[in-house]
């Protein structure tokens, strides 16, 4: 069977990030980018499954500026066969990413989409859930296991109190939790063998969707400080400092 | 305006934070309405008419609520959409899983984990891991929010209860069926309702040594959470992840014990009202929050902190 990958380009999750002074965003000039850490999950899955004989064919997909082409190389260096990129500039919330998404799923026809379960940049937790519900196909969000039988998939996703197993019919969209595999690190050897893989570039007009946005970004802030703390010499005086100063125990 | 929330239970009693999201709801104006939807969950819409605010209680009742399917929860509250300005749901593993899916049926853009309510359409949510806050104006018909629970103060108790109606089910989708779930069972406090929390990390070294963070937890009726590095080392199940991508919490009293203090980490915690750390690396970034720190071997320390207490 054939799967759809999806990849978003962000700011590296270890990349201290700065708000903007003028208060419209966070600072991204010069800052070190990647792919986002569940995308690469995702891709991963997709090469195990392919390694494993379920998956015939893996197709990456990103939206974004013209750089998410690295995001989209990397995916192929881990083993997607091609990549997609719909290329734009503008500011694209989830429910627009996951309409340009469902457009090339219907164009592309995969039984199943690994996407991530979120981006650590919006931190939104949305694009998946929302692309299920556009093509009225079933969801397992959070997932950690995946066991594709045929016609339908046994899934244990990840809940607030533990796990949850749900057989799902495909084709499906899933959503990565960190658990479901660790990424594979890309070798010389595949970074060359990627380059050479097939890369299509589309503009978001080509596939007919209204990508609006519906949020209007007012302001950006830089969260409160915490008041800064104070060391304490022993167990003594931590237990002395939490009961008479602190008061919570 | 009219705001519907969809309230999180086990049938008899809410999960944490749905008053804490009631109280979020009040706060964008008009009548509170709750949906308890599940099955056999009676007590549950007793509980939610008894909360201050609320206005009335719809209770649906079906097998094919058990273990709320995105896809199921979804078409009901689709169902009920034209009747309100406003959805509003915990951003818990449960709201996250099945708002997005009403949004987008709705061809909304939803607003995800909200800390703040600045207006009925303007909404304050943290962003690249806790490091910027950004307020945001939805120009939707419907707002869709998700509301990060420790944000806000739980609604007290109602003088009077709200009365409670029967909505019929709208039928299952039959796209996912439930097989069941594995829950962690713990004597402990949950993780987002707890007044005091002892977190561990990497620095606990193995699953056995957990034992002497459980009995400090024990000693101060704390529940007991961990990074990221602890649980994929698997010292502990997945669900005690306190994170980025774990769960939010703010607890009166938050103790680390050998946890560095990753971004992704403080992300999930920094908002605790007193914060104590305990490693033995006096460089660990997890005292830039720590309202007490102690610069010690953490097998020497938490034994001791355990017997004086
Ligand atoms: C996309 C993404 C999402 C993530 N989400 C999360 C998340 O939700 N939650 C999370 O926690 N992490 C998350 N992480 C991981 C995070 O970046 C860190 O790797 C992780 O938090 C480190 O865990 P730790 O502090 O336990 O381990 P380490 O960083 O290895 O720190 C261990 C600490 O223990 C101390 N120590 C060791 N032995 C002792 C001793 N005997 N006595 C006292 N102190 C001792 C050491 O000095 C050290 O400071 C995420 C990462 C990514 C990329
Ligand atoms: N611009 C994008 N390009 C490709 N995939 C995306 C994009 N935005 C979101 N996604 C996918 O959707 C997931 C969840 O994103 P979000 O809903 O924004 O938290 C990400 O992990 C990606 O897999």
């Amino acid at each position: 069977m054939k799967v759809l990958v999806t990849v978003k380009r962000v700011i590296d999750p270890y990349v201290k990030v700065r708000v903007k002074s003028d208060g419209t965003g966070v600072e991204t000039a010069n800052v070190k980018m990647t792919i986002n850490p569940f995308c690469e999950i995702a891709v991963e899955q997709a090469v195990r499954m392919k390694e494993a004989g379920t998956v015939t064919e893996i197709v990456a997909v990103s939206i974004g500026v013209q750089q998410c082409q690295e995001t989209l190389r990397t995916a192929m260096a881990m083993g997607a066969d091609r990549g997609i990129l719909v290329e734009t500039a503008a500011d694209m919330q989830p429910l627009a990413i996951a309409k340009l998404l469902k457009a090339i799923v219907e164009k592309e026809q995969p039984k199943l989409v690994i996407v991530g379960k979120q981006a650590i940049d919006d931190d939104s937790n949305q694009t998946g859930q929302m692309l299920a519900a556009l093509l009225n196909w079933p969801q397992s969000a959070f997932t950690s296991k995946i066991e594709v039988n045929g016609d339908a998939a046994d899934v244990t996703r990840e809940i607030d109190g533990g796990l949850e197993k749900l057989a799902i019919k495909l084709p499906a969209v899933v959503t990565t939790d960190l658990r479901l595999n660790e990424p594979r690190y890309v070798t010389l050897p595949n970074i060359m063998k990627a380059k050479k893989k097939p890369l299509e570039v589309l503009k978001p007009e080509a596939l007919g969707v209204d990508v609006t946005p519906r949020l209007k970004t007012l302001s950006v802030t830089e969260p409160p400080k915490r008041s800064s703390g104070v060391k304490v010499a022993d167990v003594a005086e931590l237990i002395a400092k939490l009961k008479n100063e602190a008061r919570v125990i | 305006m009219a705001v519907l929330v969809i309230a999180e239970h086990d049938n008899q009693r809410f999960k944490p934070g749905v008053t804490n999201t009631i109280a979020a709801a009040v706060k964008m104006g008009g009548d509170v309405t709750v949906l308890i939807a599940g099955h056999q969950c009676g007590a549950a819409a007793n509980v939610a008419a008894k909360v201050d605010g609320v206005k009335r209680v719809l209770l649906c009742d079906a097998p094919h609520y058990v273990g709320a399917p995105a896809e199921n929860l979804a078409a009901l509250v689709v169902s009920m959409a034209p009747q309100y300005t406003h959805i509003v749901a915990p951003a818990s593993g449960f709201g996250k899983n099945f708002m997005p899916r009403v949004a987008a049926l709705l061809d909304v853009q939803q607003v995800s984990d909200i800390s703040a309510v600045e207006s009925p359409d303007t909404f304050v949510r943290p962003i690249y891991a806790g490091n910027a806050l950004q307020t945001v104006q939805s120009s939707d018909k419907i707002k869709i929010v998700t509301v990060r629970a420790t944000a806000f103060d739980p609604a007290g108790d109602a003088a009077t209860p709200a009365p409670i109606e029967n909505l019929a089910p709208v039928a299952g989708t039959g796209l996912t069926q439930f097989l069941g779930q594995e829950l962690s069972k713990s004597e402990r406090p949950e993780l987002t309702a707890a007044r005091i929390i002892v977190s561990g990390g990497r620095g606990m070294g193995s699953s056995e040594n957990f034992k002497i963070l459980e009995a400090l937890a024990d000693k101060l009726g704390a529940a007991v959470g961990a990074s990221r590095a602890a649980v994929d080392s698997g010292f502990v199940p997945n669900d005690y992840q306190v994170g980025q991508t774990g769960k939010i919490v703010a607890p009166e009293l938050y103790i680390a014990v050998g946890i560095s203090g990753a971004i992704q980490h403080l992300a999930g915690m920094k908002d605790s009202k007193v914060i104590v750390a305990i490693n033995k690396d006096a460089e660990a970034p997890i005292f830039s929050v720590a309202s007490y720190w102690l610069v010690e071997d953490l097998f020497k320390a938490v034994p001791e902190l355990t017997a004086k207490l």
